[in-house]
C-alpha cells in the first residue's frame, strides 16, 4: 500500500458522515433544567467514563428481543425508542430528561427508589445518536464506568430486532462487591423489561435472549479512588441529611 | 448480515512495530477485519500495533467498542497500542469516549513508529 502523506488541512476540510451523530466534547457535564422534584445530585459537574476507566472486571453484556409480527423498521423500532426511552424504564426507577427525545449531548437523570434511600441519583450522556442506534455513557459514581448501545437491525430471518449492549466495568470496589450479589441480576432485570416493553409498544412478544461475555477478567487496582464519586453512598447521604435542609428531597 | 466496509493492510514498521491502515468504516460489523489484521500483524512477531486512521471516513460507537476489545487483547498479549492520522473529528470523539487516556495519538507515521522503536 502506498504511504498516505499526513495532510491536516485536507483533513479538516472532509467532514466525515457520522459528525452529526456524535456529541460534543466537554469537560465535565452539565446538567439542563429539570422538573422540580428531580434529585440532581452525582452527575453535575461530573467527567464521563469509560469501560477503561472503570474498576472491576470488563464485561459485554448482549439483550436481543425478535419482534416477532411485528410491522416496523429498525430505524422505526430506534426513533421510537429515542422518543419513549423513559416510558421503557424500570419501574420505580424514573428517567428524567429536559425534553423529549434523546440527542447526542442530552444529560439524563436516573432517580430510582433504593433500599435505606428514597433515592438513589445518577445519570447518563447521551454521546452517539443515529437512525438505527443510540449509545449513552456514565459519569463518575454511576456502578457502571462505560457505555450501553441501543440499536434495532434486521436478522437472517428479515425479523427486526432490538438489541441492548453494555460494555462496562464496575466503577469502584464497593460496585465490585455489589456486582455478583446484586448488580448484575439488577442489570439483566433492567434491559430484559426494556427489551419487553419496547416489543410490547409495537405488538410483539417474545424471549429476551441474553449473552455475557467477560471481555477483561482484571480488576483496575489503580482505579480504586473512584469511590470517592460513588453515587450509592452519596445519595445514602443526601437522604440522611435531608431533614437539615429546608427544602428536602431537592438537591 | 451487513458487509465489512472496511479494508485493513498490515505492513511492517521499524524494528518491532506492525501498522494496520484502516480504511472505510469502523462499526460492529468490521470486528472481523480487525481481528484479522491484528493476528496477522502479531503472528508476524509485533510487538506494537499502529493504528493508522488516515484512511477512516465513519465510526459509529461499535467501533470504539471494538477499539476497546481490541486494546484488552493487546494488554493481554503485553503488546502496545499506538495511533496516528486521526483527524479532528476523530480526535474529539477519543475524548469524548476517554480513549486518549488509554491510547496514545500522534500526528504522523513517523511520530509513531519512532516512539514504538523507543518502547
Amino acid at each position: 500500500m502506498t504511504k498516505q502523506t499526513h495532510n491536516p488541512g485536507e483533513q479538516e476540510q472532509r467532514q466525515p458522515r457520522d459528525t452529526a451523530f456524535w456529541a460534543e466534547y466537554t469537560e465535565r457535564l452539565k446538567v439542563s433544567e429539570m422538573p422540580e422534584d428531580a434529585v440532581n445530585l452525582n452527575v453535575d459537574g461530573r467527567r464521563t467514563v469509560g469501560p477503561l476507566q472503570g474498576f472491576g472486571k470488563m464485561w459485554q453484556k448482549t439483550y436481543r428481543i425478535r419482534l416477532e409480527g411485528a410491522d416496523t423498521t429498525p430505524a422505526e423500532v430506534v426513533e421510537t425508542w429515542k422518543e419513549n426511552f423513559p416510558k421503557f424504564w424500570m419501574p420505580g426507577n424514573r428517567f428524567l430528561t429536559a425534553r423529549a427525545g434523546l440527542s447526542p449531548g442530552d444529560v439524563a437523570l436516573i432517580n430510582s427508589d433504593v433500599p435505606g434511600s428514597r433515592w438513589f441519583s445518577t445519570g447518563i450522556v447521551v454521546i452517539y445518536a443515529d437512525d438505527e442506534s443510540f449509545t449513552y455513557m456514565t459519569p463518575e459514581g454511576h456502578p457502571f464506568s462505560g457505555w450501553v448501545t441501543f440499536s434495532a437491525f434486521e436478522d437472517e430471518d428479515g425479523i427486526t430486532t432490538a438489541q441492548v449492549q453494555l460494555l462496562i466495568r464496575s466503577n469502584d470496589p464497593l460496585y465490585e462487591l455489589m456486582m455478583p450479589v446484586a448488580l448484575h441480576r439488577v442489570e439483566d432485570m433492567t434491559w430484559q423489561h426494556t427489551l419487553r416493553s419496547v416489543a410490547a409498544h409495537f405488538g410483539a412478544s417474545g424471549e429476551v435472549k441474553t449473552r455475557v461475555v467477560c471481555v477483561d477478567p482484571k480488576r483496575q487496582w489503580r482505579q480504586y479512588k473512584n469511590i470517592r464519586h460513588n453515587a450509592v453512598i452519596r445519595s445514602a447521604f443526601h437522604a440522611m441529611t435531608a431533614p437539615l435542609r429546608r427544602n428536602p428531597g431537592r438537591a | 448480515m451487513p458487509q465489512a466496509q472496511v479494508k485493513m493492510n498490515v505492513r511492517k514498521a521499524g524494528g518491532k512495530a506492525a501498522i494496520i491502515d484502516i480504511e472505510g468504516e469502523l462499526a460492529a460489523f468490521a470486528e472481523g477485519v480487525l481481528m484479522d489484521a491484528y493476528n496477522q500483524a502479531s503472528a508476524d512477531g509485533a510487538r506494537v500495533i499502529i493504528l493508522n486512521f488516515e484512511g477512516l471516513e465513519y465510526m459509529n460507537s461499535s467501533g470504539i467498542g471494538l477499539l476497546v476489545t481490541l486494546l484488552i487483547r493487546i494488554n493481554r498479549e503485553k503488546q502496545r497500542l499506538l495511533t496516528y492520522g486521526l483527524s479532528e473529528h476523530y480526535r474529539s470523539i477519543f475524548q469524548i469516549t476517554r480513549l486518549d487516556d488509554a491510547i496514545a495519538t500522534y500526528d504522523a507515521e513517523d511520530e509513531a513508529v519512532k516512539a514504538a522503536d523507543g518502547m
